[in-house]
């Protein structure tokens, strides 16, 4: 099983290569079959990365299941694992199957659909796997074409521009990080990303075009990554493309954006821009630190202020993941392990978000809040769902929302007090704008006319629920069970980010 | 003329030969009938001659003194130049029946320009050089007139022909000026020279010299006649001239600059990586305003061309391995891009506007998902196959120290990336309106969905182009 991380990968490209060329005809039989292959594929994948998850041996902090081959043009062919980057694998795995399920509804070109999605899947999985600068960018950018596509055909009135706003914000910054990609294999003359990390990028300070540049290579590459990373995360102000790329995009393309697409933008950080660079990181920290809090507060208040559910939802995701930048970049253990929690929490939770959002859309066709109220007269089963996730999106205790909220709030409470009170406000915030959403949906009297007639959940639907609540309070009150796997390798990162910083006066600088 | 001489160039004597045999025929059977069949042999003997070039050549043999150089660089290209023909030979059989263009001239003058591309890339003297080029350009001139009844058409032809023999002008003035301070038209003999110094007569006439290739490559900024003369050309010679010319003018490019000027090697790079931004920028910003897609490709070949410049201007084998992997990456992409092209009619006209194309995704899925990944492939988004030439050419040139035009080759890609998505756009997402047919003769329908799966399947080892491209890129660069 030595080609296991391969094998988890093409499993959905080889579905969907199955789709588009064996599947014929588009009437209902060819659309159901279409969804069973995804989503044994999916399940298949997810399975399989099972064995992924129990082979892990979470003491060594090196990669495993490592494949490495000769590949064109020089470049190479290498995957693997390490204590930072399984659980995404798992993520992506775990999520594929729900978000399939979620999609059951469709009637739209479902052949094509599936294949987006299942295309999508292994580009995820890839970008996650991949010890490859040039595959990594390779799997980071494809990723780019099936949500491009699932977004413009599938999406909602205003597709089209969300789809284009969506592809160039996030090409041109991806393009920046190629750049930045080509630099550093001048300077460490290698492509490999375990010997990157073990490279040490210049950081004196140098001079371009007459400006002094205080870190000097290093800071340049740093804001290069920094560019495609924060875009895709996304950071305050560059999130924009956000809300309105998750507006138009169908629940399950929702799903899988805000779950799993978001976590690239994290996962980047932790793979190349703190440990690559870490005097940069460093001195720019200050910066990621205003810029997560600003985003904390003003998202959320904007989330206030919307009519739109998935916009609301949407505006959440760019606050909670402005925890996770500000936890990655205290390089503390608290931050750095709060800040993946937070990722796979906010993977459990904002996609059974959208997927509540998803539920009444598809009975109302409508997403305006004002559309709906009294849902729970007739909704209970509903109501009860809705509830626990709101909860869980504020960070009741007991729910994993809590965990990641709490650790990476503790680790910047260590670095930098000022930020930690005004991003410790959003906690209050989000509670303000998830329970008025709870309140103006869900409570009251069913008094609309259109509303009459809702039905309650279908079993399918409280079956796509189960495993996410299962997730979010397993991990609420045992999430152990993340950082031990995480926990090594994330010291062992610490401990390295440590080390190359300067000594200055017998004391290490990272002081920030 | 010894039989060693002879055996070397047998492949281009036999074509040539093979092409004044079939115009008897031609003439002397029944005319226009026969077409189909020469069509047919025409293209049959290129994938012969292709397999017979590719498998059967050996090292490195010079004929007739020098002047013709048989090496695994000329062979690489010539079986790229020979597919490529072939593949448009084919596929453009059907659009010229119907539209009742094939005359039985036109496989053969195909076949005449192919035989002075075999010459360009195998050429070892200035007078084979010229040779190879002008048989090459006077067979073309004729074909960009070959609808005689249409203005465009003969507007196009025309164009090319006087714009043509500017540039030949200029290329000739430039071989003067070598000869006179060399002393010799060979390529070995202007290499000996330069060991005692690079006088100026003589780099004059470099600069001249690649400003008239740079004219056959449609190189920005001696592109003026390309976008017309896509245009106004019938589709299938369009895609002719979009593949093999392009793909031999380069290797000459190639050939001349190393063969003759390898010595200084930083007198012709800075041209060349000038004429590369050029290129770059100018067929990626000029391409966002065109409305037809004839014209959309030409100046996507110009910016095409400069990306294969960057390799070429590196100036390290590296580069020309890279050069020439993206060149047959290039060739690939247009035959399907215009298999596809030639199939877009309406009512049984052709159409070429890119609005006609509006939800073409829900007539035709499946040739528009073909057409969606040529169309990211030539963008260079990855994981198609595209992206490895651009990725290839831009690593030669930062191996070589041109951070800066590995730079500007990333830029101008994401400028570039714009128009091919447009497309895209237009095919599914666009307005439910009247829009435009697809009618694909077997050959073209294959012709596209073996280029989409190349592009897709290509990236697990490229065909085995790369190492190919690497030894005729050592021959080449010593």
């Amino acid at each position: 099983m030595e080609n296991l991380l391969s094998i988890i990968t093409f499993i959905p490209a080889v579905a969907a290569a199955i789709l588009a060329l064996f599947l014929r005809g588009d009437d209902a039989a060819a659309r159901r079959n279409a969804k069973w292959l995804a989503l044994l594929a999916t399940t298949a994948t997810f399975l399989v990365s099972l064995f992924v998850l129990v082979g892990f041996d979470p003491a060594n902090t090196g990669f495993q299941f490592v494949e490495e081959y000769d590949w064109i043009l020089g470049l190479k062919y290498k995957m693997g694992v390490d204590g930072i980057s399984v659980l995404f694998v798992m993520l992506t795995t775990f999520l594929m199957p729900i978000t399939i399920a979620a999609c059951w509804e469709v009637e739209h070109r479902v052949k094509e659909y599936m294949i987006a999605f299942l295309m999508l899947e292994t580009l995820m999985l890839g970008v996650f796997c991949a010890l490859d600068m040039v595959l990594f960018y390779l799997f980071f950018e494809a990723g780019l074409i099936p949500m491009f596509l699932i977004i413009g055909i599938w999406g909602g009135k205003e597709r089209i521009y969300a789809a284009f706003k969506f592809f160039l914000y996030t090409f041109l910054g991806s393009v920046l990080m190629l750049v930045a990609m080509i630099a550093m294999y001048m300077d460490a003359g290698t492509t490999d990303i375990p010997s990157l990390l073990a490279h040490n990028f210049g950081s004196a300070d140098m001079q371009v075009l007459g400006v002094h540049i205080v870190g000097g290579m290093q800071t340049l590459l740093w804001l290069a990554f920094f560019a495609s990373f924060a875009v895709k995360m996304p950071m305050w102000p560059v999130h924009t493309w956000l809300p309105d790329a998750h507006v138009q995009a169908p629940t399950a393309g929702s799903v899988v954006l805000a779950a799993i697409l978001l976590k690239m933008g994290g996962y980047g950080f932790l793979r190349f821009s703190l440990p690559m660079f870490p005097v940069a990181s460093d001195l720019l920290a200050p910066l990621v630190f205003w810029m997560s809090a600003i985003a904390i507060v003003y998202t959320s208040l904007v989330a206030l202020a919307q009519s739109d559910m998935k916009k609301l939802i949407a505006y959440s995701s760019v606050a909670h993941m402005g925890y996770v930048t500000m936890g990655i970049f205290t390089a503390n253990q608290q931050g750095i392990d709060g800040a993946i929690f937070q990722m796979l929490s906010h993977g459990f939770i904002s996609g059974a978000l959208f997927l509540c959002v998803g539920v009444i859309y598809d009975r109302m066709h409508t997403r305006e809040i004002d559309a709906y109220g009294g849902l729970v007269n007739r909704m209970p089963a509903y109501a009860m769902i809705f509830m626990f996730f709101t909860m869980a999106n504020v960070g009741l205790p007991g729910t994993s929302g809590f965990v990641g909220e709490f650790l990476t709030l503790m680790g910047i409470f260590q670095v930098n007090t000022w930020v930690a009170a005004v991003a410790t406000t959003g906690v209050i915030l989000s509670a303000a704008y998830a329970l008025w959403l709870y309140r103006r949906v869900v409570m009251g009297d069913l008094v609309k006319e259109a509303l009459k007639s809702i039905t309650d959940m279908t079993g399918r639907e409280k079956a796509i629920f189960a495993p996410l609540v299962a997730m979010t309070l397993l991990l609420g009150v045992y999430p152990s069970l993340v950082t031990d796997v995480i926990g090594p390798s994330v010291s062992a990162l610490i401990t390295d980010y440590q080390a190359a910083l300067p000594v200055v006066d017998g004391t290490q600088l990272a002081t920030n | 003329m010894t039989p060693q001489d002879f055996s070397t160039v047998l492949p281009e004597v036999v074509l040539a030969v093979y092409a004044m045999a079939a115009l008897m025929f031609g003439v002397y059977t029944s005319k226009d009938k026969v077409a189909p069949l020469i069509s047919w042999a025409t293209a049959g003997l290129f994938l012969a001659l292709a397999l017979w070039i590719g498998a059967g050549g050996e090292g490195e043999r010079a004929a007739f003194g020098g002047m013709f150089i048989d090496d695994p660089f000329a062979r690489f290209a010539k079986v790229t130049i020979l597919i490529s023909a072939a593949a448009v030979l084919i596929m453009s059989q059907d659009y010229m029946i119907r539209r009742d263009l094939l005359r039985f001239e036109y496989p053969i003058l195909l076949a005449l320009s192919v035989v002075g591309m075999m010459m360009m890339v195998s050429a070892g003297d200035l007078m084979a050089l010229y040779l190879g080029l002008e048989l090459q350009s006077l067979a073309l001139y004729v074909v960009a007139a070959l609808r005689r009844d249409s203005v465009k058409s003969t507007e196009a032809g025309l164009k090319y022909f006087v714009l043509g023999a500017l540039s030949s002008g200029i290329l000739l003035y430039g071989a003067s000026l070598t000869y006179g301070y060399a002393g010799t038209t060979l390529f070995s003999g202007i290499l000996s020279t330069l060991d005692h110094g690079a006088p100026l007569g003589l780099l004059f006439g470099l600069v001249f010299m690649l400003a008239g290739l740079a004219f056959k490559v449609s190189a920005a900024p001696f592109h003026m006649w390309t976008p017309d003369v896509y245009e106004g050309s019938p589709t299938p010679v369009t895609a002719f001239f979009a593949t093999a010319p392009k793909v031999a003018a380069m290797a000459l490019l190639a050939r001349l600059s190393w063969d003759a000027f390898g010595a200084i090697p930083g007198d012709w790079t800075q041209v060349l990586a000038a004429l590369a931004v050029i290129s770059m920028f100018l067929g990626a910003v000029a391409a966002i305003g065109q409305k037809d897609i004839k014209r959309l490709m030409a100046y996507s070949s110009i910016a095409h061309m400069g990306y294969a410049l960057v390799g070429l201007a590196s100036g390290t084998a590296e580069g020309v391995t890279a050069m020439l992997v993206y060149m047959a990456i290039y060739v690939t992409m247009n035959v399907g891009t215009f298999a596809f092209i030639l199939s877009m009619e309406k009512d049984g006209r052709p159409v070429t506007t890119i609005d006609s194309l509006n939800m073409f995704a829900k007539k035709e899925p499946l040739k528009a998902l073909a057409m969606l990944v040529l169309m990211f492939s030539l963008a260079g988004v990855p994981p198609m196959v595209g992206f490895f030439g651009k990725f290839y050419v831009l690593k030669a040139a930062v191996d070589a120290d041109m951070i800066w035009l590995a730079l500007a080759g990333a830029v101008a890609s994401v400028i570039g990336a714009f128009y091919y998505l447009r497309i895209v756009f237009f095919m599914y997402f666009g307005k439910e309106t009247e829009g435009v047919e697809s009618r694909m003769a077997p050959a073209q329908w294959a012709m596209l969905v073996a280029v989409a799966v190349i592009m897709v399947a290509g990236i697990v080892n490229l065909f085995g182009i790369q190492p190919a491209a690497a030894i005729a890129a050592e021959a080449l660069v010593r």
